[in-house]
């Protein structure tokens, strides 16, 4: 019980993961910066941004539907939490690893887009209504791609769980190679999913002034905030235990550190590509989702299938 | 929310999208806009009246604060209409000095322009650099001029400083940075695929309409026009300078980014040429005090199109009247016409596309004729009488205030 509640409050459950999740949003925009030439904020500056935002005054607008307007932050952040637990960090399973945590990773990560849809609808404000619908119609462009390029990896190793791919992916070094077109269509898929350039449509700033996040402000903006930096955290940690499954023999704390590498790169691939974008259309957002992508992970299933064949029959 | 599915969105007056407060109701369906409602006005400073009010020395000064961008373009066409109206014969070297500076803040306002087309479309990167860049001429201008922004360097008879040899050396060596950077921007331009997919068929206006709807500078120029007051009523030193009209066949928001850039090499090119040929003599004549009676209209090409001013002058040290023609109030009329039918997404960029500044643009007309309802005319007692009453009807009480305030004086 005591450790139970240990792994969920302390390591690597709440306040491990806000630590990682401040330190990866510090990351985020310090590279940002780099890349445009600015110098960019200090270490404490996400850490000191959110505790501003926290003593700011809560306000709820009026025709807004208040409890779910409240509610929807802790929603957001309860699901990137949990989705945490299931990524595994220092050893070949996490925590409370069972046959079949990919698609409970996948569906928690998909719930936090389904809370600001509904945080910003019930805000009643047109400019976080349009980005709640902007932000559900790019659901339906980006989850497909992503979703079948994380379970083509899967596929090859012929199982529904972390732990499984690690241990297939440990047994046959080198085979990860196959996942590579797999690994740049989730990298930008993940893109559409933390709403960031080139995909920050349903936040677009010169457009919709914040989107489903226009009228939110103090705590549950901080939280939001927070929810997002771990979304950020959990997606790298997946993409880094789906495609990038190497050196998970090695002691604990080295596959630890092996992790926080793997997480870093991803980062710092997220933050290029969106110091190089410019914002698309929506239109052409989801053209580009199921014109190139979606062919790109099934012909990635094709290439697992074929490999799968040839290689472990 | 209408029945009908569709929405209106307020864009404005106050907007992360406009720089400037400026109101644009769109009516959406889904994510394209069928109907733009665009109402200007928000600016509006009175300057042109209170020009009349002050001599002309003062209204020079108050003229260039209409923009903060093209500050020199006003001051300069002012003057323009003032020399003309006093048959002032302005130096020579005034004139390539006012080029110079005309040019500098060309270049200075077309890297802006750059910088807010690039966070418009979310591409903040673009902007970070045009801006890092933009320092460089903003620098030189501050040399120049000894300010920044509101240069204050023309005077009715020419301009009120000299460039010193030195000076034309960093000028020289700024032209060299900025020319490598330029070519850098257009090589992005070129280039870089989600910038030229947002830009390309965005915000058409067509060869006919840019003609019908009146567009001026590159927002003409980029619909083919060839259109440059530079070039078709040669004022200041561009009679002598060898300079190419840029135009493009793009007709897009793409074409109007191309022409920006192009402009932005012709312009190092017209900067070069001054500092080489820059003629000797004085910098100013003595203007004199009361304006003879006439009146003049003067034409400029500012970076965002043609500027016009009229002045009326009556014999005294007053101007009569004085009227500003900014180029954003010639170019809004087309933005209405490119938003039909586009994107919610297009609507930023299509606005920045045109380079508005809705403070120069803001002037109050007043039709009157046959047929309108006539426009009352008040005095100020009575405009501040219907002020108390408006407010009273809103639930504000200032007369009370008032007492209480003068009240509290005693």
């Amino acid at each position: 019980m005591a450790k139970a509640l240990f792994n969920i409050l302390i390591f690597p459950g709440f306040l491990f993961l806000f630590v990682l999740g401040l330190a990866v949003e510090y990351l985020d925009r310090k590279l940002y910066a780099k890349f445009q030439n600015r110098i960019g904020p200090r270490w404490y500056q996400p850490a000191a941004d959110f505790i501003k935002l926290l003593g700011k005054e809560d306000m709820v607008p009026q025709e807004a539907d208040a409890a779910v307007f409240k509610l929807m932050p802790a929603f957001a952040l309860a699901a990137n939490i949990t989705a945490f637990l299931y990524i595994p960090i220092w050893e070949k399973k996490s925590l409370f690893s069972f046959g079949g945590d990919v698609i409970v990773v996948l569906y928690l990560l998909t719930l936090p887009t389904l809370t600001y849809f509904l945080g910003g609808w019930y805000s009643r404000s047109v400019y976080a209504m349009l980005g709640a619908v902007r932000s559900l119609t790019q659901l339906f462009a980006y989850e497909v791609p992503l979703f079948t390029c994380i379970l083509a990896s899967a596929l090859l190793a012929n199982t529904w769980s972390l732990e499984g791919m690690a241990l297939f992916y440990s047994a046959h070094p080198g085979y990860w190679l196959f996942n590579l077109t797999g690994f740049a269509v989730s990298l930008v898929s993940l893109l559409g999913k933390l709403e960031k350039v080139p995909f920050d449509i349903p936040e677009a700033e010169t457009e919709i002034v914040a989107g489903s996040f226009t009228e939110y402000g103090g705590r549950f903006l901080a939280f939001f905030r927070m929810s997002m930096n771990i979304e950020l955290t959990v997606g790298a940690g997946l993409l880094a235990a789906v495609f990038l499954p190497f050196g998970l023999d090695l002691a604990p704390a080295f596959v630890f550190s092996l992790f926080i590498i793997k997480v870093v790169f991803i980062i710092g691939a997220v933050s290029l590509v969106r110091s190089i974008m410019a914002r698309l259309r929506l239109d052409q957002m989801i053209n580009l989702c199921w014109k190139y992508f979606a062919p790109l992970a099934f012909l990635q299933v094709l290439i697992n299938l074929l490999a799968k064949w040839v290689l472990i029959r | 929310m209408h029945d009908s599915g569709e929405v209106n969105i307020p864009i404005g007056p106050q907007h992360p999208a406009l720089k400037e407060p400026e109101s644009f109701l769109i009516t959406l369906r889904g994510e394209k806009i069928t109907a733009v409602n665009i109402k200007i006005g928000y600016n509006h400073r009175g300057i042109e009246k209170a020009c009349e009010e002050r001599t002309y020395i003062q209204d020079l000064y108050l003229i260039e604060r209409i923009c903060g961008i093209c500050s020199h373009s006003h001051s300069t066409c002012f003057a323009q209409a003032v020399e003309e109206i006093a048959a002032l014969e302005v130096p020579v070297r005034a004139l390539y000095i006012r080029s110079l500076i005309g040019e500098l803040e060309r270049i200075h306002s077309h890297l802006l322009w750059l910088g807010v087309a690039g966070h418009e479309i979310g591409f903040d990167t673009l902007l970070m650099y045009t801006w890092r860049d933009r320092e460089v001429v903003m620098d030189l201008l501050a040399l120049l001029t000894g300010n920044r922004v509101n240069y204050g360097i023309n005077t009715i008879g020419g301009v009120r400083r000299d460039i010193s040899e030195e000076q034309i050396k960093e000028v020289k060596g700024a032209m060299d940075i900025l020319e490598e950077r330029t070519k850098y921007y257009v090589d992005i331009a070129e280039g870089e695929a989600t910038l030229s997919k947002r830009l390309s068929g965005v915000g058409v206006l067509s060869y006919d309409d840019a003609l019908r709807l009146g567009a001026v500078g590159p927002t003409a120029r980029a619909s083919g026009v060839e259109r440059d007051v530079r070039k078709d009523d040669p004022y200041a030193a561009y009679a002598e300078l060898d300079f190419k009209v840029i135009t493009d066949k793009h007709a897009d928001v793409y074409g109007r980014t191309l022409v920006r850039l192009k402009e932005l090499m012709e312009s190092y090119k017209i900067v070069r040429q001054i500092i080489k040929d820059l003629p000797e003599g004085p910098i100013v004549i003595k203007a004199p005090r009361k304006i003879p009676a006439g009146e003049a209209l003067s034409r400029y090409e500012a970076p965002r199109g043609e500027d016009a001013h009229y002045v009326l002058a009556n014999g005294t040290e007053r101007p009569e009247r004085v009227k500003v023609r900014a180029p954003t109030l010639a170019n809004i009329q087309a933005v209405t016409h490119m938003l039909k039918d586009r994107y919610l997404a297009d609507m930023p960029i299509v606005i920045a596309a045109i380079d508005p500044c809705f403070s120069c643009a803001d002037r109050l007309v007043s039709v009157d004729g046959p047929g309108l309802k006539r426009k009352k005319t008040m005095t100020w007692e009575a405009l501040r009488l219907f002020g108390i009453e408006w407010h009273k009807k809103q639930g504000i009480d200032i007369s009370s205030l008032n007492k209480k305030i003068s009240r509290m004086i005693k």
